[in-house]
């Protein structure tokens, strides 16, 4: 299992001016897996997802994915290594359409393939029926597919997706998370951060719980499901 | 109807001029939301640039080729200042606070300005004839050369930056980079790169601008950024800042209205006319014509 690290954190810090966001997490992601970052609101998901990106940088540690040092890239060299972002609250571009907003998705590439975009409308057929729709004015869950669709867009190894419940309506979380699984299944490794602990964790092979910037717990999905420390905190249940 | 010809082709004129000074800020803001008051200077200076190519570069030539050298070489030097503009005044704040930024733009705009009466001198200096005076008379309507070049070289200009910004890969990049600069990074997008470019666009347009102002009114001061750059702005502004056809449409529909002014009722109140316009249209569409009308989703 270890030869097979595709990424991994290590000993991270983050600081919002003299704040610290995050005190020293370490994290492993194999090849392939479907990790998640659990954690209630504030905890650092979201930071640690930025920094991975480089849109925040390290205040220490280390960041490896392949046989490459991110930390010290600029943001926009990250897609082109084979990590690509879905982003808490979607930012998909509004005011460009669907179709517009996959081929941005791909701008990392030489040229658009094709062969990807057709997958990303399989995936998420909604899309292909809005494609010339501004992708503003999709619902809440279709910007998410259309977030997601779009980091499939640049063909990447491991993909983060940032919360891609929220502030969703419960049916389209099933089907979003569906589709997870189906990316997954097609080799490309999948970083996940949500708050949504149940849901995450029965897609999940992995899990962390994060807490205010440490790592509070780890392990198997079944692991982290049983105990008693995330079911209280996570799963609203006591006793 | 004779005057209202007339002043529909001056207003044409001008409007053009404006328009592509005005494609300048709206770019900028568009991507950095910043009003870059540096700009009018800039149009100013690319006057007094063409006007050194012209004596000590091409020779006084003025051959087409000469002409055409000239715009080519002082657009080359403006988009060069631009650059160095931004990376001088406006990079090092850019997570700054948007008021220092604000400052720092018209820290720049007096440097510039200044540094054009250093070089050429406080007086009026007189633009070059570069194209010779022809004119035609249709029945009283009096239309020159020069107009004819600046409505139809402005026009070119225009389309092909819209359809550089609308068809082209590198075009949706900017459009990303205004919508959403994180957003675009994540994309793999170079938003210094993208900057740097628009001040390359932004420049060069104006700098095409300059040397039109220095043909159609011939005299050239070192403050006339100033005048020109608020009348840009103003164009901007009322088209929707940060839209490009905006601009366009703003920089015309200002020409127009500034003539007509000038045409029926008094040149001198023109100015005043024109700021009335100005927020006449802000109170009723305070975004513009052209404004952003997509409501940011939270």
């Amino acid at each position: 299992m270890s030869n097979d690290v595709l990424f991994e954190i290590k000993d991270l810090e983050v600081s919002y001016g003299a704040i610290a966001a995050i005190k020293g997490i370490s994290l492993k992601v194999h090849k392939g897996e479907i990790v998640a970052i659990l954690g209630a609101n504030g905890a650092g998901k979201t930071t640690t997802m930025r920094t991975i990106s480089q849109l925040l940088k390290a205040k220490a540690g280390s960041i490896r994915f392949k046989e490459h040092e991110l930390t010290n890239l600029p943001a926009h060299k990250i897609v082109k290594l084979g990590i690509s972002h879905s982003p808490e609250g979607r930012r998909v571009f509004g005011i460009l359409t669907v179709e517009e907003n996959l081929t941005l998705g791909a701008f990392s590439q030489s040229k658009l393939d094709r062969k990807t975009l057709a997958w990303v409308y399989d995936l998420f057929p909604r899309l292909q029926e809005r494609r010339k729709q501004l992708a503003g004015t999709l619902s809440g869950g279709e910007q998410q597919m259309l977030a997601i669709g779009r980091a499939l867009m640049s063909n990447p190894e491991m993909v983060l997706l940032d919360e891609p419940s929220l502030g969703i309506a419960p049916i389209l979380v099933k089907a979003i998370f569906k589709q997870i699984k189906e990316i997954a299944k097609s080799g490309v490794t999948v970083l996940l951060v949500e708050q949504n602990a149940k849901a995450a964790l029965k897609l999940a092979d992995r899990g962390y719980v994060l807490d205010v910037g440490k790592i509070a717990l780890s392990g198997t999905s079944a692991e982290l499901l049983a105990s008693e420390k995330v079911q209280e905190a996570y799963l609203g249940k006591k006793n | 109807m004779d005057i209202f010809l007339q002043q529909l082709a001056n207003g044409l004129t001008i409007g053009s001029m404006f328009a592509l000074v005005a494609l300048g800020y709206t770019m900028v803001y568009g991507v950095m939301r910043l009003i870059n008051f540096a700009h009018g200077d800039m149009v100013a200076a690319s006057a007094f640039v063409g006007l050194t190519i012209y004596t000590h570069v091409t020779g006084q030539a003025t051959s087409l080729a000469a002409v055409v050298a000239i715009f080519l070489l002082s657009a080359v030097v403006m988009a060069v200042l631009g650059v160095v503009l931004e990376r001088v005044a406006y990079r090092p704040l850019r997570e700054a606070p948007r008021l220092s930024a604000v400052v720092s733009a018209l820290g720049a705009s007096l440097v510039i300005q200044n540094g054009i009466m250093l070089i050429w001198g406080p007086r009026m200096r007189i633009f070059p004839e570069l194209v010779p005076q022809v004119y035609w008379d249709f029945g009283g309507v009096v239309i020159s050369l020069i107009q004819v070049i600046i409505l139809v070289l402005s026009l070119v200009l225009m389309i092909a930056l819209y359809l550089f910004v609308e068809k082209t890969r590198i075009g949706a990049a900017i459009r990303a980079s205004s919508i959403d600069q994180d957003a675009a990074r994540l994309m793999g997008i170079n938003v210094n790169s993208i900057i740097a470019l628009i001040f390359i666009i932004g420049s060069s347009l104006g700098a095409v601008g300059g040397l039109f102002i220095g043909l159609y009114y011939r005299g050239i001061t070192f403050n006339m950024g100033w005048q020109y750059g608020l009348y840009a702005f103003v164009a901007a502004i009322i088209g929707g800042i940060g839209n490009i056809p905006g601009a366009m449409l703003g920089g015309m529909l200002l020409g127009l209205f500034n003539a007509f002014i000038a045409g029926y009722v008094s040149s001198t109140w023109a100015d005043a006319f024109t700021f009335i316009l100005l927020i006449v249209i802000l109170i009723i569409r305070p975004t513009g014509i052209l404004g952003e009308r997509v409501a940011e989703k939270v």
